[in-house]
């Protein structure tokens, strides 16, 4: 286990360089100029631009900008959002509040989503498992903005039940509902990838073996078929947070959180380049460290993964 | 319905004329979208207390599906739709789940047919023991985990405490199968279903572990339903036979009397072509020096007759090898946990040599080397070291014009009939596919070229326009042979060309083979892990273990006076070869 | 039933011999010359067209190509034709959902934003099908360094969630339309076609056909051609059907967050876009493009669903 966590912890190095290698790149190295671009329609006050070019080494080589930039994250300096202030200072305040409604939001889809699949796996083909399905299918056709606007409309506005936005310091009860919003097409899919996996499982030969040493069907269920089953969902998980993050940006919008996905969600309507670069280039950072954790998370669901060689 | 847990032996333990398990007029069929399809139609079955009794039948004859019945264990569509299953009295047609449960395990054992598929891949091996000794009330909590390492030490894993914490893919199959052994039996029930326990092992692994088996279950008294499609076997290691024929039994008695004498047309057709059995007659014929009687003891139409009549004229030619091979070894590299890199010596420093117009067998386990070596003489891989000549001329570096010759010269066929033949690939595009790749003919010659071989094969001309996966193992094969002889080589090289096909095919395959060579004058390498199919085909042998031949001379030598050890190994574990026929 | 007993046994074990009457002995391995030739696709073809749900979908996905071909067909109202007297006015004739805050007829809007919104799924689909799956393929069958190179840059590629990617690169880039948003959306989304090709080339790259093919003396590249990606799309086609609804939700997602196609092209991402300010006074001008964006990905999720089905033949062994 040791072992394989080295090897994953190693083979993500090269991606956490290559993944801001990129972002740097795409947004330096583009023809034109990149600060000018950056500022869009909006020009910065006089002398910022000046600023800027200094700070991101625009005068060096190409690669030692990029090298300098990295030396600056290690050291705590993530960028400097549109109006000047450290990127790391924003972060401190609105990350805790993204990692709080991620959290809601992973537990709400892991949870439900797993229990609904395998209750439609043990009973394919029946009522349960078909409405499971078109359900699922019509959750993932509706894009998460729109889940939103009608969450906020009929649970915000026309119920009461919640408030429309999230106050300042965002405790946990006002991020149910854009939680819930952000779960949504991610539960659909864990719901079809449960599903397929249960129906999958209770074919397998092991199962069969199982029942046969005389177990009841509710131990073969939980420990063989679901165990099993949660392996390819738990890789999904993984995937599935780079869509949470771009859900966040989408749902913090919506219920004006001031999280990071909210944070990034004003740059870009106001079009401050700088604020969503550097915050972009952060949210891949964790999303390339969150999938670490969630492949060792895996090598523990799966045996044949940690003895790998 | 009398609940489970009251269930005991009828009080009369003496009175042996209660049968174990009796299963009259058995009915199953599987629900697909056009109606229930029946699977066994009308098994009738009697078990005694103590008894071995084996079901015998090619696949789709309906064996697995009346094993999986009596345990209540059909799969998702299959449904029990008439007769009765009855289990000391009660008829298990009509438990409900939780009658089941309590029946399974402690009173009714499976042992299934695939190790690699039959141990949940997520859980410790200690934990899939223990698990089935806990549900069957055997023992709990410490003493629990004490018995799983009794059941796994009786069932031949010495080291099982150590091994507790292990994963089944650390395991090899047969230490697999062995676990699996231990789990059907941890409970010691009354009756095991054997569902092929031993088919996807080697010969000498099979036996060591059916010999273990067998000790096991008479120690215990325990009653066997013992599934199988090898008719020697089956007749090797139960009192009593039932054959399956589509569904239905075509006959059923005693082993010696059905083996000795059968009588239905189809029990004859098994007796004849099983390989095991064929090959003692050959036996038979050459000590008896061929009075006429003892080759017609099973009956006229024998499908090897051919075979056999060869086999026993057959003399080794002494012309020029047509391949010599020579001190050839192949490493392979493994990337190990670590940068470290592991060598694994796949074939070390092997020479023979191929007679042509002869047949010569690789015969070896799985892991002997001997794929390897066939795929070196195909040049699909290449040598680490040594040499091979094809006609004389060394095949080192050989690319391009040359290469393509050599291949027009010398085909394979391989082993998994499913996976050889491109399933988008229509029967005659196959066939014809090395004529294109050789650029020969005009599209009017190659589409006559294919008919040609089409008859050859022995396939209807209407054959050339299905897809292999309408065709059976058997006629993918013929596909594959025919695919092999279109360029006209003279050297086939198989590799376990018929070892997954159903007896009756194989045998038939065999046939077709055996005139293709004589037709066509073609040398054979036939690579196999089945002695007993050797002895009908091959002129030479080489006994390959470990990467090593071990043992290398004609066929009749390697089985009348073997000296090697390991041959006389594999020479025992041929199933039914401690059958004493009282011809 | 005749049964000769032989010697002494037990009651039911006496040899028994069934009537050759009632178990007919067949011909061995007989080749079955009934009916059609079916090779994988015509298999999979007779799997879909009796489900009822590939007729459903196939007949939207029709109606919805048309539209974006042909919108003038569908709608008579000029889209452009916007007169703030009728800002969020209620259907009238000729109009039937009524108009927006801009006093555009909403109707025509989602007719003629179709045409952006169905360009940009099928172009990225067809752009990341075909630049993933030769590399993918080329990778999987020829190994070694080029594999290890593609599988790298794929990682590097795959660590940036499409639509982050998409909002850094419109953060600098300001040319924008069906071409750019597609390209941009392929840059980060061909790695994912890319795995699954590799995979499946690796596994036909394995079988025995491959193999015999080499043995017969067909070329590497021809039978990459012929025998192993023929035997691998199956999956990328399955892929490629459901990622075209993502990639139409993706366009949508950025233009609601106003970086995709500029506000003057009309595409549902924009309509939807400019309803927010209204949307807690009218909710329609924002749900009824959605609705038509729901449907439009519904429709290639479902056909993707059968398509799965048809071509997996395990799925198909389940049913």
């Amino acid at each position: 286990m040791l072992w394989y966590a080295g090897k994953r912890f190693l083979q993500m190095i090269p991606v956490f360089f290559g993944a801001t290698f990129l972002i740097y790149f795409m947004v330096f190295a583009v023809p034109g100029d990149p600060i000018a671009a950056l500022y869009g329609d909006h020009p910065p006050a006089p002398g910022v631009i000046e600023a800027v070019r200094a700070e991101y080494n625009l005068d060096k080589p190409f690669i030692v900008q990029y090298l300098l930039y990295i030396g600056g994250l290690f050291q705590g300096d993530l960028g400097t959002t549109f109006s000047g202030r450290p990127v790391i200072d924003v972060m401190a305040q609105a990350f805790p509040i993204t990692a709080r409604l991620a959290l809601l939001a992973l537990a709400i889809e892991a949870f439900f989503g797993i229990i609904v699949g395998l209750v439609a796996g043990l009973r394919k083909g029946k009522l349960f498992d078909a409405s499971a399905l078109v359900i699922s299918l019509l959750l993932i056709s509706v894009p998460t903005f729109v889940v939103g606007f009608v969450l906020q409309y009929v649970f915000g506005i026309q119920l009461g039940w919640a408030r429309t936005t999230v106050s300042g310091a965002a405790p946990w009860g006002e991020l149910i509902l854009p939680a819930i919003v952000l779960a949504s097409v991610s539960f659909a899919y864990i719901v079809r990838l449960t599903r397929a996996s249960v129906a999958d499982n209770l074919g397998a030969d092991f199962v069969r073996t199982a029942t046969a040493k005389g177990l009841s069907r509710r131990r073969v269920v939980t420990v063989h078929v679901l165990r099993n089953s949660l392996v390819p969902v738990v890789t999904y998980l993984g995937v599935d947070i780079g869509s949470l993050m771009v859900g966040a940006i989408v749902t913090e919008g919506i219920f004006n959180i001031n999280g990071v996905g909210g944070t990034v969600y004003r740059a870009i309507r106001l079009g401050e380049g700088p604020t969503v670069v550097s915050f972009v280039a952060v949210m891949v950072i964790i999303f390339v460290l969150a999938n670490l954790l969630v492949d060792l998370l895996y090598a523990a669901l799966d045996p044949r993964i940690r003895y790998a060689k | 319905m009398t609940n489970p847990e009251t269930v005991s032996v009828s009080s009369d333990s003496s009175n042996e004329e209660t049968p174990l398990l009796k299963i009259r007029n058995l009915e199953v069929g599987f629900e697909t979208q056009r109606g229930l399809v029946p699977a066994v139609r009308g098994v009738d079955l009697t078990l005694y207390q103590g008894q071995t009794l084996a079901i015998v039948g090619e696949s789709g004859s309906g064996k697995s599906t009346t094993a999986q019945a009596v345990i209540g264990l059909l799969p998702g569509a299959g449904k029990v739709s008439g007769g009765s299953i009855e289990f000391e009295g009660h008829d298990l047609t009509q438990f409900s789940d939780a009658q089941f449960a309590e029946v399974r395990g402690s009173q009714i054992g499976y042992v299934p047919q695939d190790p690699m598929s039959n141990l949940n891949p997520v859980w410790s091996i200690g934990f899939q023991v223990e698990e089935a000794i806990k549900a069957n009330g055997i023992a709990q909590g410490k003493e629990a985990r004490q018995r799983t390492i009794e059941v796994l030490q009786e069932a031949g894993l010495s080291d099982a405490s150590e091994r507790l914490k292990q994963f089944p893919h650390q395991f090899s199959g047969g230490m697999r199968q062995r676990v699996l052994i231990g789990i059907g039996l941890s409970a010691r029930p009354k009756l095991l279903i054997a569902d092929e326990p031993t088919s996807a092992l080697d010969v000498t692994v099979q036996r060591q572990i059916l010999d273990h088996l067998q000790t096991l279950t008479r120690d215990y008294g325990t009653s066997v339903l013992f599934i199988t499609h090898d008719l020697g076997l089956a007749a090797e290691r139960a009192e009593q036979l039932v054959v399956m024929y589509k569904g239905k039994v075509v006959e059923s008695g005693p082993s010696r009397a059905i083996l000795e004498n059968p009588q239905h047309p189809y029990t004859q057709r098994l007796v004849a072509a099983a390989p095991s059995l064929a090959s003692r007659r050959i036996q038979s014929i050459k000590s008896a020096k061929s009075t006429d009687d003892s080759v017609r003891i099973f009956g006229e139409g024998s499908l090897d007759e051919a075979l056999i009549a060869r086999a026993a004229t057959r003399e080794a030619s002494a012309d020029e090898d047509l391949i010599k091979v020579s001190n050839i070894t192949k490493v392979y590299e493994i990337r190990k946990q670590g940068f470290r890199k592991d060598k694994l010596l796949a074939v070390n420093d092997i020479s023979f040599g191929v007679k042509k117009g002869t047949t010569t067998a690789l015969v070896g386990e799985s892991g002997s080397g001997k794929s390897t070596v066939a795929k070196l003489i195909l040049q699909l891989e290449s040598l680490t070291s040594g040499n091979i000549e094809f006609d004389g001329k060394n095949l080192a570096g050989i690319k391009g014009q040359e290469l393509l010759e050599f291949r027009r010269r010398v085909q394979p066929v391989f082993q998994d009939p499913y996976g050889s033949l491109d399933p988008q690939y229509s029967v005659g595009n196959t066939i014809a596919e090395p004529l294109l790749a050789h650029k020969l003919g005009t599209a009017k010659e190659r589409y006559n070229r294919v008919s040609e071989l089409l008859d050859q094969v022995s396939l209807p001309q209407a054959a050339r326009h299905r897809y292999p996966g309408e065709l059976s193992g058997g006629q993918r094969q013929r596909v594959a042979i025919a695919r092999a002889l279109a360029l006209k080589p003279e050297v086939l090289v198989l590799d376990e060309a018929v070892s997954a096909l159903d007896v009756l095919v194989q045998g038939q395959v065999l046939n077709l083979l055996t005139e293709l060579q004589t037709e066509l004058e073609l040398t054979y390498l036939f690579i196999t892990h089945d002695l007993a199919v050797v002895r009908l085909v091959a002129d030479n042998v080489c006994v390959m273990q470990g990467g090593r031949i071990v043992e290398a001379a004609s066929t009749d030598e390697v089985f009348e006076n073997s000296s090697n050890p390991y041959t006389q190994e594999l020479l025992e574990a041929i199933p039914g070869a401690n059958i004493t026929l009282g011809a | 039933m005749p049964s000769s007993n032989t010697g002494r046994h037990r009651p039911g074990q006496e040899h028994f011999i069934a009537s050759l009457a009632e178990t007919p002995v067949a011909e061995i391995d007989q080749v079955d010359e009934t009916g059609k030739a079916r090779s994988t696709w015509t298999d999979a073809w007779e799997a879909m067209r009796r489900r009822p749900m590939f007729w459903v979908s196939a007949s939207l996905i029709f109606v919805i190509v048309v539209v974006a071909v042909f919108p003038g067909l569908f709608a008579s109202a000029d889209p452009r034709e916007c007169y703030l007297k009728f800002s969020n006015g209620d259907p009238q004739a000729g109009h039937p959902l009524g108009f927006n805050r801009q006093g555009c007829d909403v109707y025509s809007r989602i007719i003629f934003g179709t045409q952006a919104s169905v360009t940009i799924g099928l172009l990225t689909t067809v752009i990341v099908t075909l630049f993933g799956g030769v590399i993918g393929a080329l990778a999987g069958f020829y190994g070694g360094f080029l594999d290890s190179f593609v599988s790298r840059v794929g990682d590097v590629f795959f660590a940036i969630p499409t639509v982050l990617g998409a909002i850094v690169l419109f953060s600098v880039i300001s040319v924008r339309d069906a071409l750019t948003v597609s390209l941009v959306l392929s840059l980060f989304a061909w790695p994912q076609i890319a795995r699954i090709m590799r995979g499946a080339v690796l596994s036909a790259r394995n079988s025995d056909y491959v193999t015999a093919s080499a043995a017969l003396g067909v070329s590497r590249f021809k039978t990459l051609v012929r025998h192993v990606i023929p035997n691998s799309i199956a999956p990328v086609i399955v892929v490629a059907t459901v990622s075209l609804g993502i990639f139409i939700v993706a366009e949508a997602t950025l233009g609601f967050l106003g970086i995709g196609l500029p506000p003057t092209v009309m595409s549902w991402g924009n309509e939807i876009n400019q309803a927010q300010v209204t949307v807690r006074t009218h909710p329609q001008t924002l749900l009824l493009p959605s609705a038509a964006l729901s449907i439009t990905v519904l429709a290639f999720l479902m056909f993707g669903d059968v398509v799965r089905d048809a071509l997996d033949p395990e799925a198909r062994a389940r049913r």
